[in-house]
């Protein structure tokens, strides 16, 4: 195992708990405590990306074009990276993030459809920017076709391609395979981003780091979509006791969670019940927040929505298919229902 | 050439160019389908308009400007190449009707405008995703006044070739440009997702509406269904999986009723399966495009002397 680099995510995964509204004072304050904890990379944007502020995924509070700039004006050490979706962003909001802080961006896509970034990752590197590739859902698909994907942002200009358990469904082997494969296959480097909904986050980080990970996420007090990323607090200790701490102040990473992110936090992103089920049923964890709404307005049970995106095997960013099933599932017990009157 | 018809090309012999191929040969009307032109001689759509034995060329747009006979022509390639091809194929005096998103010419959505602009010299069908949505949004900004619209567009990963591939950002700005200019918002946002599911799903739109002030449901309701039977008469799978519904919504207006609408299209299933709705939308679109125009300059030819 090497020493891994650590890219802290609360500004980004963490926007979905928080309803994409961090304000300018908190992302000041917690990129200070990060960059003062010796966090080489943290990813501020909406928690969809650039240009996610929308009614399919929640409004930005303010702007993630200040949000950026607040985080770069305020990280001594610190590089500031952001999210894109293409299909969400555009090279127009790639552009304006650049100029307003961004050095890394990191590009997202789901991971069978590597092919529709070329032109963001040729324009980042115009822009000088550093660039990563997100294989997004990465537990949908084996580790050999996942490798065909990777080796297509490699040859677009990534300098590193992330495995990303969006739905927190891989267990262990399954995030150990696929960094091996890509391990194998690139010659840039490799990186694993997990999500906790089954429980695994730091251990499937680690499984990762075993399988000869070189980049690694985390976000503080755990606050990402679903039941949250591995914390960073945590990695940061684990990092330590393995002997593999990059430089983290372990001590002021617990205080960061403890002092600054827990007292905003609207709750702790934990595996309850909705959230194992999203690792359980293999979809994104970004739904969790939305099925729940759907479920009450439309009085059905969110594991039930959630369980029916999964067979219809819905990818990132289908929020909007929420709406759909919550009513199809609505509209299908109204109809059992009257069928049993008329008996 | 035949005196009651036009003659016209395909430019492009991918997905796009091919499907509209089989709908021109299915149902001509005004038109003759005088060329299927490529840069692949290899490519699929090449050696089916072969079969057919429709004239074929592999030099791209060169062979359609060297025929004068050629009075349309639609092109079904890629936005970036579509830049050099409108200005060539206006050099030439042939009308272009333009199935990327590179927009150099007046948008054209079939049931809001479809006779807007017979004498521009191209016209552009703006996106899959646009011709699916912007009549809905059309339908409600008719009866009132729409601050903002926003579309999801779904389509089978199986449905894009590389043209969409390489083109996602213009997809983007030409939708959001298209429900302004001709759905009537003040402001709009698309949003495209390429899904890998196994078998491949049809082709899903979710169109989220946030009207200016208060408005009539029903008159709202009245309208978008005249509009999707409208639709109907060129994609007959075109339908809503639901009444549209009205949810209250955080936007950065405050909050307010937000009209959702979720739109599925099936397609003909002409080239591609029916699953591929986003294809048979848009070269249903062109088709109709191209009949008008070509009804169009039939009837200059026969102004009397």
């Amino acid at each position: 195992m090497k020493t891994p680099r650590l890219t802290d995510t609360t500004l980004r995964d963490g926007s979905h708990p928080m309803r994409h509204q961090f304000t300018r004072q908190q992302v000041a304050a917690i990129v200070q405590a990060l960059d003062r904890a010796g966090v080489p990379v943290i990813e501020v944007s909406h928690g969809d990306g650039l240009a996610g502020s929308s009614l399919q995924y929640g409004f930005s509070h303010t702007s993630e074009f200040d949000l950026i700039e607040t985080a770069r004006s305020n990280a001594e050490r610190a590089r500031i990276a952001a999210l894109m979706l293409p299909g969400i962003g555009t090279l127009r909001e790639l552009k304006e993030a650049a100029a307003r802080g961004v050095q890394i961006v990191r590009i997202a896509t789901q991971c069978t459809e590597a092919d529709i970034s070329e032109q963001h990752f040729g324009l980042a590197k115009e822009l000088g920017l550093e660039t990563v590739g997100f294989l997004m859902m990465a537990h949908m698909r084996s580790p050999e076709e996942l490798v065909e994907q990777a080796r297509l942002m490699e040859a677009y200009g990534a300098d590193c391609v992330y495995i990303v358990d969006s739905a927190g469904a891989m267990l262990p082997q399954d995030a150990a395979a696929r960094v091996r494969s890509l391990k194998a296959a690139l010659s840039v480097q490799v990186g694993f981003h997990a999500h906790n909904n089954l429980g695994l986050g730091v251990a499937n980080t680690l499984a990762a780091l075993e399988a000869g990970a070189d980049q690694i996420d985390g976000c503080l007090r755990g606050l990402g979509a679903g039941a949250g990323n591995a914390a960073t607090e945590l990695l940061a200790a684990v990092l330590d006791r393995l002997g593999m701490n990059p430089g983290l102040d372990v001590f002021g990473l617990m205080d960061a969670a403890e002092y600054i992110v827990a007292p905003i936090m609207p709750f702790q992103p934990f595996p309850d019940r909705d959230a194992i089920t999203i690792g359980y049923a293999g979809v994104y964890s970004t739904f969790l927040l939305h099925a729940k709404q759907a479920g009450a307005q439309y009085n059905v049970d969110p594991r039930e929505i959630l369980v029916e995106l999964g067979r219809r095997q819905a990818v990132a960013g289908q929020e909007d298919w929420i709406i759909d099933v919550a009513l199809d599932l609505s509209r299908r017990r109204q109809s059992s229902a009257q069928k049993g009157a008329f008996v | 050439m035949q005196a009651d018809k036009i003659k016209v090309a395909i430019l492009g012999s991918g997905n796009i160019g091919t499907d509209l191929m089989y709908k021109l040969l299915r149902q001509s009307g005004a038109m003759e389908l005088a060329m299927v032109a490529g840069i692949d001689p290899a490519s699929e759509g090449l050696a089916r308009a072969r079969q057919l034995g429709i004239p074929t060329a592999s030099n791209g747009i060169e062979a359609i400007l060297a025929d004068p006979d050629i009075r349309i022509v639609f092109d079904a390639t890629s936005a970036k190449a579509h830049v050099r091809h409108a200005r060539l194929l206006r050099e030439h005096g042939r009308v272009a009707i333009d199935l990327t998103p590179a927009a150099r010419g007046p948008y054209v959505v079939p049931p809001v405008n479809l006779g807007a602009h017979l004498e521009a010299p191209n016209v552009n069908l703006i996106t899959c995703g646009g011709q699916a949505t912007i009549p809905l949004v059309y339908a409600v900004s008719r009866v009132t006044s729409v601050r903002y619209a926003e579309i999801v567009s779904t389509v089978a990963s199986q449905s894009a070739g590389p043209g969409t591939r390489q083109n996602i950002d213009e997809f983007t700005f030409t939708t959001a440009r298209g429900l302004e200019e001709i759905g009537g918002a003040r402001e709009a946002k698309a949003i495209i997702i390429l899904n890998p599911a196994r078998p491949p799903i049809l082709m899903r739109n979710t169109i989220y509406v946030v009207p200016e002030g208060d408005f009539d449901e029903n008159a709202v309701r009245d309208s978008v269904a005249q509009m999707i039977a409208e639709v109907q008469q060129y994609v007959s799978g075109y339908r809503l999986k639901n009444l549209p519904v009205i949810e209250q919504r955080t936007t950065p207006w405050g909050k307010r009723p937000v009209i959702i609408m979720l739109l599925e299209v099936e397609g003909a299933g002409d080239f591609l399966p029916t699953y591929a709705g986003n294809l048979d939308i848009m070269t249903a679109a062109a088709q109709r495009v191209g009949e008008l125009f070509a009804r169009h300059l039939l009837s200059k030819l026969e102004v009397p002397v």
